[in-house]
């Protein structure tokens, strides 16, 4: 019953930090393209800037993978 | 494989526990033998090998940077020179870019140190996950934890340092009464909101070194975690697997290393900033 619990908390986490990183990555992506569709000539400074906010949006989901990951393979019994 | 008599839930264990020296429950002072051991010295332990990587990392950023300031010349330069003038000029760029050209002596060693040593710290993730503690393993050293920067105690605590250098900008170019006033005056400037003015801005105060430490740990705790997990795989799909995660984890090293100090450059202009919004 404690292992099935683990399991399925460490499948909620990994899910749902992958939801809300997915949607945030797509509106960023799709606002730097249509950025850059826009003033092709801004693209290097655009890429950076796409960069820091893409590792910013990506942290939480991505510590969410790894505390799940935890939970799962080294917290199990 | 660590040994034959580990599972792999021993061996997760055995690769994300640090190398603790600590007071023991019985007064004495020595190495942490267990995990359960690094739970009772509560406090008083100090993770070893985080402090002899970072420690010796540290050495090795500023070896190179000298040797190369030493041997510079201005005719055609070698490859270190070429490398630590692009670690230079990239970071000037930056901060020229989001800081501007106040009178500042600290920020410019600092982003370098900072984007240098993390990256340095972050590189030894690359290193194959048994390599070391396996070689320490047979040195009798029970952990050793290569990657410093998965452990929150180096990156909280670059990020609590961050933290203080932009409280005393605050209290220096503000003052302590502006930087009072700022704190309760922010999002709503009536004075009836002032107290949840107050609590949102400690709030935004607090989170701000604890996402910047936790950003860098979680990254690269994650992705160490998913280079042992590769370890247990059978030998056939290690090379299959491991490759592209490290390839990729070249891109998260770099980026991690540039964003931790890409904020601290953000933290420390928002704390010259004086001007009312």
């Amino acid at each position: 019953m404690e292992q099935s619990l683990i399991f399925m908390a460490g499948g909620i986490l990994m899910g749902l930090g992958a939801i809300g990183s997915g949607v945030g990555i797509g509106i960023l992506s799709g606002k730097y393209l249509e950025g850059v569709a826009r003033q092709p000539e801004l693209q290097p400074m655009l890429m950076t800037q796409l960069f820091i906010a893409l590792a910013l949006v990506d942290a939480v989901p991505i510590i969410a993978v790894g505390i799940s990951l935890y939970m799962i393979f080294a917290l199990q019994g | 494989m660590a040994g034959d008599t580990l599972t792999s839930q021993e061996y997760i264990q055995h690769h994300l526990t640090n190398l603790a020296y600590g007071k023991h429950p019985d007064g004495t002072w020595g190495f942490a033998k267990s995990a359960q051991e690094i739970g009772e010295m509560g406090f008083w332990a100090i993770h070893v090998d985080t402090m002899f990587w970072s420690i010796l990392l540290g050495f090795v950023f500023l070896g190179l940077f000298i040797v190369a300031a030493r041997s510079a010349t201005t005719g055609v330069p070698g490859t270190l020179q070429n490398l630590c003038e692009m670690a230079v000029e990239f970071v000037e760029e930056n901060i020229t870019q989001v800081f501007g050209s106040r009178p500042n002596a600290i920020i410019g060693p600092l982003s370098l140190t900072i984007l240098v040593w993390v990256f340095l710290m972050n590189l030894m993730d690359l290193v194959p996950v048994d390599f070391i503690p396996q070689a320490a393993h047979l040195a009798g050293v029970p952990y050793f934890k290569v990657v410093s920067t998965t452990d929150p105690n180096a990156t909280l605590g670059m990020a609590i340092g961050v933290f203080i250098l932009v409280l005393y900008y605050n209290f220096k170019i503000k003052g302590p009464v502006k930087f009072a006033k700022g704190l309760v005056t922010h999002p709503v400037p009536k004075w009836f909101m002032y107290p949840f003015n107050f609590v949102l801005e400690i709030v935004d105060l607090i989170a701000k070194p604890l996402s910047h430490g936790l950003r860098l740990f979680g990254n690269l705790y994650a992705g160490e975690m998913i280079f042992i997990l590769i370890a247990l795989l059978p030998f056939y799909a290690q090379w299959l697997l491991s490759l592209p995660w490290a390839i990729f984890h070249i891109l998260i090293i770099c980026l991690q290393a540039f964003v931790f100090m890409i904020l601290t450059i953000v933290y420390l202009t928002q704390a010259h900033e004086t001007d009312e919004h």
